[in-house]
């Protein structure tokens, strides 16, 4: 964009850096935004699923007379309803959408209904009856990989084994000789539930020309295609999925829910549309969680707190099947070692198959787990050497140009070290010590902290690649076609207000047409902290390309101008020498079609070196992150009590401090779930906490205030300068709240959640047995 | 059953069986599907409306329960096409990422300050104890419910 001549006119538009209210934001506020929940249109029919109530077992018959019989009830369909392909999944195509001889958890799909309204399809879902054989289930990470164990997929050549990985850098078996304290740790996670208010929902139809059109929750419509088509045996081109604003999805709905199983509905729906939403109990049943991790942790290092080895058995709980398992118990392996610098090191992991609801992506995939051990291993070191928890974390943090755990040089912005000095200058860290001499009578406080790293987009062995859109409509508009889904995380309004800097627009002027596999163009999934990096990479240039062309057209209107002569302003532009103005709708008026809509394409870069250190091959830039947190834990309870949170966030540039500043506290948020209450309980494969009154997430009354602060290091490849914010705050509070604890109780809870009950039990081992760590 | 009731200021008659849940009467039979449904089960919030000014939830109310009522829902609160206070104040503060709890919120809030229109900073987080969001972490929806409080004094809004 041209330098403005007026700099006052210049910043009506949007601008980069500043807060622009989110797009999305009055048609949410007034309750008119449209949901995938939210079709209730015309003759629609219900769908709705038969699921096994049974962990474990060779299906052999399903019954489902009574259920037809029914009045109301269109269709019952089971898997031998299924046209194509009876098996779904991303990396391993081993899910039924319809169980045929086997069912593997609690929450499979068994059949699938049509009725004409809720209360007939309910009646019908408890009139089919299965029958089955149940086999002895597999519900830890331990049982499933004993040789004696049952198979649960039996073509698997690896058994229950999902993935396993290793990375060996440097000789960490002769690195711990040399090193002057080792500490050792296993550290237990549960499985977290993601709890979006919205659960799962879609809306079908059959187009008139034939297309099976799918309104879904859904994070990923262009991978859905290809998942769906199959299944109906059809070409992907027949498939149209459209992703409409999420109502939160976290990784919970990366991938498929409910899409299959409407595109199969249609078929037997008579013409008529199928809506599908599950309640809350099937969410948390049938949806996919954060996995389960058990990880045994030994850490070395010098007298001077230097660390020099590193030592690491990871064990993820995949559930039935991995739809991404494998993959994110990989991430988890390359941050094992976090943000620092350690020459010697040995990550073993393995992700395995049990007989637990099915594992999957959830804010910060496979990261949160290792980050809680590796965080909660650095204080131990600390104190075992006597060194201050910041300054032992300074002293190994990795900074542009060092190798990190697997090897690899780190060229791009490195904030590390930024953050903690930002930490360390910060109001909240230099008041610890006063703050925690304040505690009233029963209570002890603590203060925690805890370092991150998150590497953005997909390893390089899958193409990160955005291909953006955009048009300036015969209106005068400047409309932007979004081609990754917004869940939740505002993405959508960063493109408009990407585009709309880069063509001097304002809010009023833009116009963004939500993910849709027939109008936007396939730019990957709503994941990986890459929405806005990827996208707005590529939109920079579509917008780039919008602006030439805008101004070749006027260049045409205004007889001897140069191209360099012309403004942009809000809904027009200006002939800066003549002062002749155009208005952006005339000009499309006299611009061909084709003219009028300009893409940008934008891949990912990715590691040169190193390419082989692990599965799918590492990643080259990373978010980093420094928390602090200040607890209160009641000795007489255990309850803990987070009184205050700072997040010090280095994700490149900020492009809207709201946003920003949204991704971050939100973040944190679910963080202090995972650290203190969330715990998705299974027993035997049945789950227990089925509802929000058993499955506790945080409510107005848990969380603190949060002082969320960016340290914007410039990311030269990152759309003007961004890196991604979305899963780097998720990582930090489980472990700083962890280490705050120990600091307050002298004694370390090592599996979360650090419930009030648990930690009252660390309290009285500890005055039993008088340890201290 | 029929039934009769001011929604949203309008005289709305229905025939509906009289045990059907209020949610799915707002959502599936009007159509006003701003009101969201997050459980069921009365955990949530996202199905807060308010029922003669008091915040109930939808999806524990049968639609007998409507009969000569007055029940406003988000659809309701706006005035000449201008937001609520409380409306504009979420749209301000950045308190609305996926939305789907806002309008329950919104509600709640309403009948927070209506109750109490100088809360603190702690009884707004009591007051809204009852609805879950599960993207923002609460805090600018704290931020915009003082701010709104603080507006509708200046203003002296109702
Ligand atoms: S839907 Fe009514 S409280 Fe959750
Ligand atoms: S904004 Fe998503 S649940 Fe509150």
């Amino acid at each position: 964009m041209k330098e403005p001549e007026n700099g006052e006119i210049e910043r009506a538009g949007y601008d980069i850096g500043k807060t622009a209210h989110r797009a999305d934001a009055y048609a949410k506020v007034t309750g008119r935004e449209k949901y995938a929940a939210d079709y209730y249109d015309g003759e629609f029919l219900w769908a709705g699923v038969k699921r096994a109530g049974v962990p474990h077992a060779a299906l052999t018959g399903i019954h489902a007379e009574d259920a037809r019989a029914l009045p109301g009830v269109i269709a019952v369909l089971t898997h031998h309803d299924i046209p194509g392909e009876n098996r779904i999944g991303i990396i391993r195509k081993n899910q039924p959408v319809l169980a045929d001889t086997r069912i593997r958890h609690s929450g499979e799909a068994v059949a699938l209904v049509l009725a004409e309204n809720r209360e007939t399809l309910k009646d019908a879902l408890n009139r089919i009856t299965l029958d089955y054989e149940a086999l002895p289930g597999v519900f830890s990470v331990e049982e499933a990989l004993k040789e004696t164990s049952p198979r649960i997929h039996e073509d698997n050549p690896e058994g229950n084994v999902v993935k396993a990985v290793a990375v060996e850098t440097g000789d960490s078996a002769k690195a711990f000789n040399e090193c002057d304290a080792v500490v050792e740790g296993v550290f237990e996670v549960p499985a977290q539930e993601h709890a979006y208010l919205e659960t799962e929902s879609g809306w079908a139809y059959q187009g008139e020309d034939g297309t099976y059109v799918i309104v879904a929750s859904t994070q990923t419509p262009f991978r859905d295609c290809f998942e769906i088509a199959p299944v109906l045996g059809i070409d992907p081109a027949g498939i149209r999925v459209i992703a409409p604003y999420l109502g939160g999805a976290f990784g919970g709905k990366d991938g498929i829910t409910v899409q299959c199983l409407l595109a199969l509905a249609v078929l037997h729906s008579r013409g008529r549309p199928v809506k599908m939403w599950w309640d809350r109990e099937e969410s948390f049943l049938a949806g996919v969680k954060r996995l389960s991790a058990k990880m045994h942790y030994r850490l070395g290092a010098k007298n001077d707190g230097e660390f020099h080895a590193l030592e690491c058995r990871l064990y993820y709980d995949g559930g039935a099947y991995s739809p991404l398992g494998g993959e994110i118990m990989t991430l988890g392996a390359e941050h094992a070692g976090c943000a620092y610098r350690i020459p010697n090191v040995s990550i073993k992991g393995w992700c395995v198959y049990t007989n637990n609801p099915v594992g999957g992506p959830f804010r910060g995939f496979g990261v949160p787990q290792v980050t809680a051990a590796m965080e909660q291993m650095v204080d131990m070191a600390a104190q075992r050497l006597g060194i201050d928890p910041l300054a032992i974390r300074l002293k190994n943090a990795v900074r542009k140009g060092d190798r990190n755990c697997l090897g690899v040089t780190l060229t791009n912005s490195t904030g590390a070290v930024e953050c903690l000095e930002k930490m360390s200058s910060h109001p909240l860290w230099k008041g610890r010590a006063a703050w925690k001499e304040e505690a009233g009578p029963f209570k002890v406080r603590g203060v925690g902290v805890a370092c991150m790293a998150h590497a953005m987009g997909y390893p390089p062995m899958v193409a990160d690649e955005a291909r953006a859109k955009i048009e300036l409509t015969v209106e005068g508009k400047i409309r932007v076609y979004a081609g990754v889904v917004d869940m939740g995380q505002g993405n959508a309004s960063t493109y408009a207000q990407i585009a709309g800097y880069v063509l001097g627009q304002d809010a009023s002027a833009m116009e963004l047409v939500l993910p849709d596999t027939a109008r936007t163009l396939p730019s990957g999934s709503s994941s990986a902290s890459r929405t806005t990096y990827t996208y707005g990479n590529a939109l920079i240039e579509a917008a780039r390309s919008l602006e030439k062309a805008i101004i070749k057209a006027a260049c045409e209107r205004v007889p001897g101008s140069v191209a360099e002569g012309f403004l942009f302003l809000p809904g027009k532009v200006r002939h800066t020498p003549t002062g002749r103005e155009l208005l952006l709708e005339e000009l499309a008026a006299f611009m061909d079609d084709s003219a009028r809509v300009t893409t940008g394409y934008f891949k990912m870069p990715v590691v040169r070196e190193k390419l082989d250190a692990i599965y799918m091959g590492p990643h080259l830039i990373f978010s980093y992150g420094a928390h602090l947190v200040y607890v209160e834990v009641d000795e007489l309870t255990g309850q803990v009590d987070v009184a205050r949170y700072l997040a010090v966030t280095d994700a490149g540039r900020v492009i809207n401090p709201q946003v920003f500043a949204q991704q971050i506290e939100g973040a944190v948020a679910q963080g202090m779930g995972y650290a203190l209450t969330e715990d998705f309980k299974v027993r035997k494969g049945r789950i227990v906490t089925r509802d929000l009154s058993t499955y506790i997430i945080p409510t107005s009354m848990d969380i603190p205030a949060i002082d969320s602060v960016p340290v914007e290091i410039d990311e030269e490849t990152g759309p003007f300068g961004l890196k991604g914010a979305g899963e780097i705050g998720m990582s930090g509070p489980l472990p700083a709240i962890a280490n705050a604890v120990s600091d307050a109780c002298g004694t370390r809870v090592f599996r979360a959640p650090m419930t009030g009950e648990a930690v009252y039990g660390a309290l009285i081992r500890k005055k039993e047995e008088g340890t201290v760590l | 059953m029929k039934i009769g009731f001011t929604l949203n200021g309008k005289n709305t008659f229905i025939d509906v069986d009289a045990a059907r849940r209020v949610i799915d009467v707002l959502r599936e039979d009007l159509e006003m599907t701003g009101t969201k449904e997050g459980c069921g089960t009365g955990e949530c919030g996202a199905c807060t409306i308010l029922v003669n000014s008091e915040s109930r939830l939808a999806c524990l109310m049968v639609a007998a329960q409507l009969e000569g009522a007055e029940v406003t829902t988000i659809e309701g609160i706006e005035r000449d096409g201008r937001l609520h206070p409380l409306q504009k104040a979420f749209v301000e503060h950045g308190a609305i990422q996926c939305g789907f709890c806002t309008p329950g919120m919104v509600m709640a809030s309403i009948d927070l300050l209506s109750r109490n229109p100088e809360p603190t900073q702690a009884e707004i987080r009591e007051g809204i104890s009852g609805n879950l969001c599960r993207c923002t972490g609460y805090q600018k929806i704290v931020e915009a419910v003082a701010a709104a409080a603080a507006a509708k004094e200046k203003d002296g809004l109702p």
